[in-house]
């Protein structure tokens, strides 16, 4: 049985935009990861002083000065904006002419689709904005005379599909994917398969959080999923490394063009790589735990490489789900050598999470974008802050210094509350006749 | 090739608990929007809903779970519950051959409106352990899997009203992708405090005090909707597996689907309706019928004249060719607009009719607007019904449309 939709459609990255801690667009964003910067800080946003944990990847964004108009900051909560200039990123990328009819590059605007991932949405907007109808928490009624007229937008977080839309005329399917933090992968996963089913040519897939918010930090405090490491926040977030003591949370978002591979090339646009496979399964087993064995995702990721009949032995570079956290680094380590075997042993394998933190739904698409100039360029990114072996964590993690590697295959994980588990699969062009 | 079957269907909605009870309610015209009940709404300016009475929650749900989520979690784990039962489905040896495949559309409300509240009245250490599974989008979907075993691939997509119709379309990617069950639409618990002011800043709710007032779509008086909780979970099987296991009850096939995005603005619709009837438009085709095939169209039946203009129009364009006018009706106008509970809602509505050759009319429709080439019910219809064309919208230009058909038996072969 055939695993894709439709044979014979195959899906490439034609454009990519980055809105990422640390640094500026897609560029500056592959320029900090590769030379291993980290760019978590003790948090700016508001006084951290009462939580547990201290430390966050935070982007110093303006969207005003990025090009967005006042309005558009105005109605929007962060995690749209930063989905929209990452957007305009990629488009503009991709040489994709938008809404200029008639030109050779304007794509067929019914055939063009968005999908985009969060995983927590507006959730920032909404917390500030409650802050104001209920007195800071003072009533549980609260006073509608101190309300946003934006807020239905935030309460349901399809506007940021709508405005990706709106922006670049694109009436084609289009939704918000919101799979917790497996949201980034999907998203591009969805994508893929609107391309793949014929339902769309061209997809603006990508994934955009902004959770650094007082009950954000809260909710994660409570259950201690994030780092307390306050003391050195620069080097908080440790994957794989013995000393990791959970993630450091961040915010951003990455905006990706998919384009079947006959419409990139019949208009000669240049090909970051292909989108061979994508697979998601469920553990059905906690809301936030991993059994130690990660069955589920080696099967995601077995699943992935089956749909682009891509051998295990082919993978160069695994982009890591590692977070930091004592369980996940665990479980992925398993998962990985469960799915590739003795390949496993040789894999490059990195977290990037190591410098820009955990940005939730965001990251998947983020590390998606990582992987994919990984693969363009031939520079496997490093796991920051890596100093201490852990005897569970016995694979290559490319400590603290970026690799020069042809990389044929990659593969990009993330695993979720929820119970999520998501593999997509990279290959670059010159590895068949793309 | 025949399409996805509908073998179960479980709601939990303003119109009761239960397949039955939903449909009871809804052909005797029994009033499911009534005044608020849970908390005081005289400054909102809205002071209607359509609430779900004499729903259980431990009769569903067990206490340690309870506690761990909201009350939108209690509704989808109910309505999956009511779907399987209805379905007869029982987990397979293969966990990986079931998917849960949800709509969301504001998350777990009230739960998040506690802690947050706490967190700014009291601080930091007030916010319990559960909020960051009890809150988010994937919360039902994700507690679904693990209650049920189900670890096929899973999702939730929101599209605002048209999520529950967005579902269906989905999870035949992935059943095409070789997973031959999967769980569809969904519920929504948005009648609270906080996301009621949230959903009322749409300008889109009506502020009428008496229900024959409020939500009449496609009348004159339309003046807005009135929000509502709940909707329905449906289990979709390919048609092999279904027959496999021995299903013993078919409701109907999904025969097509379409979604477009009108692309205009960040809250206003398209003028033109284009997208709306192009969506429609791919439903059909998808399905392989022309309009003159669909007996019945569930309308999105915004309620807000602008809207419903617009969805006429789209009707129009696509059905106005026919020598009799499609019958239209919107069956929301009793329950209340419950998002992405809604459109899934209406799935489980449209087989009913099918099934027992029943139109419900339209609530609160006393003075239709004129619309040309389309039949509004009114009043409840005895008619046979094969083919369903069921629409949703979703605020800020999605439009989904999906086709349902009787299914037959040589068709399967």
């Amino acid at each position: 049985m055939s695993t894709t939709g439709r044979e014979g459609r195959r899906v490439v990255i034609t454009g990519i935009g980055v809105v990422a801690p640390g640094s500026m667009g897609r560029e500056g964003f592959w320029e900090m990861i590769t030379a291993g910067r980290t760019a978590t800080r003790r948090i700016t946003f508001f006084d951290p002083s009462r939580f547990r944990s201290q430390v966050a990847a935070e982007v110093d964004f303006d969207g005003r000065k990025l090009g967005l108009t006042a309005h558009e900051v105005h109605r929007n909560d962060r995690f749209v904006q930063m989905a929209m200039v990452a957007a305009d990123e990629a488009v503009a990328d991709s040489g994709l002419a938008f809404g200029t009819g008639g030109a050779d590059d304007a794509p067929d605007p019914d055939r063009v689709g968005v999908t985009l991932g969060s995983a927590v949405g507006a959730t920032m907007r909404l917390e500030n904005e409650y802050v104001a109808v209920s007195d800071a928490g003072t009533h549980w009624l609260v006073d509608p005379r101190y309300a946003s007229r934006f807020l239905h937008q935030a309460l349901v977080p399809s506007c940021g599909a709508t405005e990706l839309a709106v922006r670049f005329g694109a009436h084609g399917p289009a939704t918000v994917v919101s799979t917790g933090c497996t949201s980034g992968i999907d998203a591009v996963g969805y994508g893929a398969q609107l391309i793949e089913d014929g339902d769309a040519d061209v997809v603006i897939a990508g994934a955009s959080d902004a959770p650094i918010s007082p009950i954000s930090m809260a909710c994660f405090d409570t259950i201690r999923a994030t780092t307390a490491n306050n003391a050195d926040p620069e080097h908080a977030s440790k994957p794989f490394d013995a000393r990791r003591d959970g993630f450091v949370m961040g915010e951003g978002a990455a905006v990706l063009v998919l384009e079947e591979l006959e419409h990139a090339r019949q208009r000669g646009a240049e090909v970051y790589c292909e989108v061979s496979g994508y697979a998601n399964r469920c553990n059905a087993f906690h809301m936030t735990g991993l059994r130690p064995d990660g069955i589920e995702m080696a099967e995601a990721i077995g699943l992935a490489l089956d749909q682009g009949r891509i051998d295990p032995d082919e993978v160069g570079y695994v982009n890591a789900h590692g977070s930091g956290t004592k369980q996940n680094d665990r479980h992925e380590t398993a998962a990985v050598k469960r799915s590739l075997g003795p390949t496993a042993q040789r894999v490059s394998m990195s977290s990037i999470k190591s410098m820009v933190g955990h940005s939730l739904g965001a990251i998947g698409s983020i590390e998606i974008a990582a992987t994919a100039l990984a693969v363009k360029r031939g520079v496997v990114p490093p796991t920051a802050n890596y100093g201490v072996p852990d005897p569970e964590c016995d694979l290559d993690y490319v400590p603290n210094t970026a690799r020069e590697q042809k990389v044929d295959v990659a593969l990009s994980v993330g695993s979720g509350f929820g119970g999520f588990q998501s593999a997509i699969v990279l290959a670059s062009p010159t590895r068949r006749s793309a | 090739m025949t399409g996805l079957l509908v073998t179960g269907i479980g709601v939990v909605a303003p119109t009761g608990v239960g397949v039955e009870a939903h449909w009871s309610s809804l052909v005797r015209g029994e009033p499911a929007i009534r005044p608020i009940e849970g908390f005081d709404t005289d400054q909102y300016g809205v002071t209607l809903a359509g609430q779900i009475r004499g729903f259980d929650p431990k009769a569903f749900v067990a206490p340690q779970l309870m506690v761990q989520t909201d009350r939108w979690t209690w509704t989808s784990l109910a309505a999956a519950t009511l779907a399987a039962q209805d379905a007869g489905y029982e987990a397979p040896e293969d966990a990986y051959a079931t998917s849960v495949f949800l709509a969301a559309g504001s998350g777990g409300n009230e739960f998040s409106q506690h802690e947050i509240q706490g967190l700014w009245a009291k601080g930091p250490k007030s916010v319990g352990a559960y909020q960051s599974i009890a809150w988010f989008y994937a919360a039902s979907t994700g507690q679904l899997s693990i209650r049920d075993g189900y670890k096929g691939p899973s999702g939730v997509v929101v599209s605002e009203g048209a999520g529950g119709l967005d579902s269906i379309g989905w999870a035949r990617r992935v059943a095409r992708r070789g997973t031959p069950a999967v769980l569809v639409g969904g519920t929504e618990a948005g009648v609270t405090p906080y996301a009621l002011l949230c959903q009322a800043t749409s300008d889109r709710l009506s502020t009428a005090t008496r229900p024959e007032d409020a939500y009449k779509p496609f009348d004159r008086r339309a003046n807005g909707h009135v929000i509502g909780e709940g909707g329905a979970i449906l289990l979709l099987e390919e048609p092999g597996a279904a027959r496999a296991r021995g299903a013993q009850q078919i409701w109907g096939e999904v025969a097509g689907y379409g979604a477009t995005h009108d692309a205009h603005h960040h809250e206003d619709p398209a003028p033109d309706a284009t997208q709306y009837a192009r969506a429609i438009r791919l439903s059909l085709a998808d399905a392989g019928i022309t309009p003159d095939d669909v007996d019945l169209v569930l309308a999105d039946g915004a309620g807000v004249p602008e809207l419903d203009a617009l969805e006429l129009e789209a009707l129009q364009r696509v059905f106005g060719g026919r020598a009799t006018p499609v019958p239209v009706t919107a069956p929301s106008s009793w329950t209340g607009r419950l998002m992405a509970g809604g459109s899934a809602l209406n799935v489980a509505t449209a087989l009913l009719a099918i099934r027992d050759g029943i139109v419900p009319g339209t609530a609160h429709l006393d003075d239709p607007v004129d619309a040309p080439g389309v039949d509004l019910v009114q009043q409840n219809r005895v008619q046979d019904v094969g083919t369903v064309v069921v629409l949703a919208r979703g605020f800020g230009g999605f439009n989904s449309s999906l086709v349902l058909r009787r299914h037959q038996e040589e068709q399967a072969a």
